[in-house]
């Protein structure tokens, strides 16, 4: 039997799990410093409507 | 204020808790007795749905009956802390000064009496059912003794961090059920052993080893859960 | 910021108690990590490619195991990894509920994630292997069945954490859980090597029997150090977004973001 097709199954999805595993903080960082900078914006301009 | 509830009213306490919660627990006889029956329902799927060859059914026995065990206890470990949680007498039980360990072991060991001891009771019916030969019937009871009670005190600390979550049940089989795997194996293999004809005391040793480590360690883990939950 | 960290370095103490300190305010941590994540990242490039170029493309196939030994350069070092981070983990968990340090606690209950990964990467290689050596592509090994109790473990803790609402509360639960865990798991794993051997399980086992050749050894090595840094560089950055999550309403958040525009 080939085993080479074993060896890159193995690989590749080594390759996938790792690489979402250290990609999915880096898009939740992104939808977090957006909503932190969408509550910036509101506070800021609720500041300026009461001044 | 520890050290005047100290010595003869520390037990009374201890005992005074486990009174109320079996009290409690008989008063809702029907409620006690769900998990019983779904232990009798889950053993009776089994020749249904492997077939009723009586030397199958024999060697697949002590795994199918402690595997029933396993869910029938469960399925009964939430109301372990749960109605205390939910009126508040929990809360009250952490004010009245006397140790959260001593509190959740007497409720392990009511819990243990209500839904652990039904099924040491009950192991002859589900044996003679599942064909266990009779010479290995003793040390199936025997093991389910030394087994359930350590079911009860490792799943009281499943029950105490989950206890603050509304569907906490479902999360709680994930969490104790791999903490179940020794005692799953050692119990199977001392049943197995005796119906093969080997010795099997060892495998009893180590069930009693492992009760008394998890009667000594698991009412504090219990109750640092609790704490936490309760925080 | 910098009035807040010289406070609390007043008291004269050593270098590496001031440092710690230092680490436990959010701020401090945010960016003295940031400025080195990317070095780790680096590393981990290097080492792994190198290891795996020895093992993939300059090693020999094994006598015994042939072509498929290769993946014992992905299947060894996720092992090793799944293991020590649930054994970082539980140590990290003891330290935060004895001394309730909030970045302790992020950064344990950010190892899960990384160590839950290992283990799956670990079990689907295993399988892999398994299928050209013994014929299927799952057989009830003492090493994959530990592996798989070790993932449900994993996944508990990762749950426990998630479903709590309020994070400090979560954190603590899911530290306790990983705690509880890991007195176990020594006794786990070695009730399933010992019922493993009582069923007469596989004998072949991925790592050989007495003794493995060098050239084998040392890409395995090299590519066991590169998941390190991968795991350093992981958790490293999981923490820092944790804690913006964590401390979104907060003034020093503010300012981090405005530096960055």
């Amino acid at each position: 039997m080939s085993h080479a097709p074993f060896i890159w199954a193995a690989y590749s999805i080594g390759a996938v799990v790792l690489l979402w595993c250290a990609v999915a903080p880096l898009v939740h960082k992104k939808s977090i410093t957006r909503d932190i900078r969408r509550l910036i914006q509101i506070e800021e301009s609720s500041r300026d409507s009461n001044s | 204020m520890s050290a005047q509830v100290a010595g003869g009213s520390l037990s009374g306490a201890f005992f005074a808790l486990l009174r109320r919660d079996l009290l409690l627990a008989f008063r809702r006889r029907t409620e006690l007795l769900f998990p019983v029956i779904f232990l009798l329902v889950v053993i009776s799927l089994f020749p249904l749905g492997i077939g009723p060859s009586p030397q199958l059914l024999a060697r697949i026995a002590p795994g199918v009956i402690w595997i029933a065990a396993l869910l029938a206890t469960v399925i009964s470990l939430d109301a372990l802390f749960r109605s205390d949680f939910e009126d508040g007498s929990l809360e009250q039980f952490v004010i009245s000064g006397h140790p959260l360990t001593l509190i959740s072991l007497a409720k392990i060991v009511a819990h243990w009496l209500v839904a652990g001891l039904p099924i040491v009771l009950l192991s002859p019916l589900l044996a003679l059912w599942m064909n266990l030969p009779t010479e290995s019937l003793g040390v199936m009871i025997l093991t389910l003794a030394l087994g359930t009670p350590i079911l009860s005190l490792i799943g009281s600390i499943g029950v105490g961090l989950t206890i603050s979550l509304k569907r906490g049940g479902q999360l709680l089989s994930l969490l104790v059920f791999p903490l179940y795997v020794p005692i799953l194996i050692i119990a199977t293999a001392a049943v197995m052993a005796a119906s093969d004809g080997l010795p099997y005391t060892q495998f009893l040793g180590l069930l009693l080893a492992g009760l008394i480590t998890s009667v000594t360690l698991a009412p504090f883990a219990a109750a640092a859960a609790l704490k936490i939950s309760l925080s | 910021m910098n009035t807040k960290t010289a406070k609390i370095a007043k008291p004269r103490k050593n270098a590496l108690v001031m440092f710690i300190h230092k680490m436990g305010s959010p701020p401090w941590f945010y960016n003295f990590t940031g400025k080195f994540i990317p070095w780790l990242w680096l590393i981990f490039g290097v080492l792994a490619a190198w290891g795996l170029y020895l093992g993939l493309v300059k090693g020999p196939a094994d006598y015994l195991q042939g072509e498929s030994v290769r993946i014992i350069y992905l299947h060894v070092p996720a092992a090793w990894m799944s293991m020590l981070i649930y054994s970082t983990m539980a140590v990290m968990a003891f330290i935060a509920l004895v001394w309730r340090i909030r970045i302790v606690e992020i950064l344990a209950m950010t190892s899960a994630p990384i160590g839950a990964a290992f283990t799956i990467v670990t079990l689907t290689a295993g399988s892999l292997w398994g299928r050209p050596t013994w014929g299927t592509y799952w057989v009830w090994d003492a090493r994959l069945t530990s592996e798989l109790v070790l993932l449900f473990l994993y996944l508990g803790v990762i749950g426990l954490y998630n479903a709590i609402d309020e994070p400090r509360k979560a954190a603590r639960a899911a530290c306790l859980l990983s705690l509880v865990g890991a007195v176990n798991l020594p006794i786990i794993h070695y009730s399933v090597k010992w019922w493993n051997t009582l069923h007469q399980g596989s004998s072949i086992s991925l790592l050989g029997g007495s003794s493995i050749d060098a050239s084998i050894l040392w890409p395995m090595l090299i590519v066991a150090v590169a998941a390190k840094f991968f795991y350093a560089a992981n958790l490293l950055t999981r923490a820092r977004v944790k804690l913006l999550e964590q401390d979104m309403r907060k003034g020093w958040v503010r300012d981090v973001l405005k530096e960055k525009n």
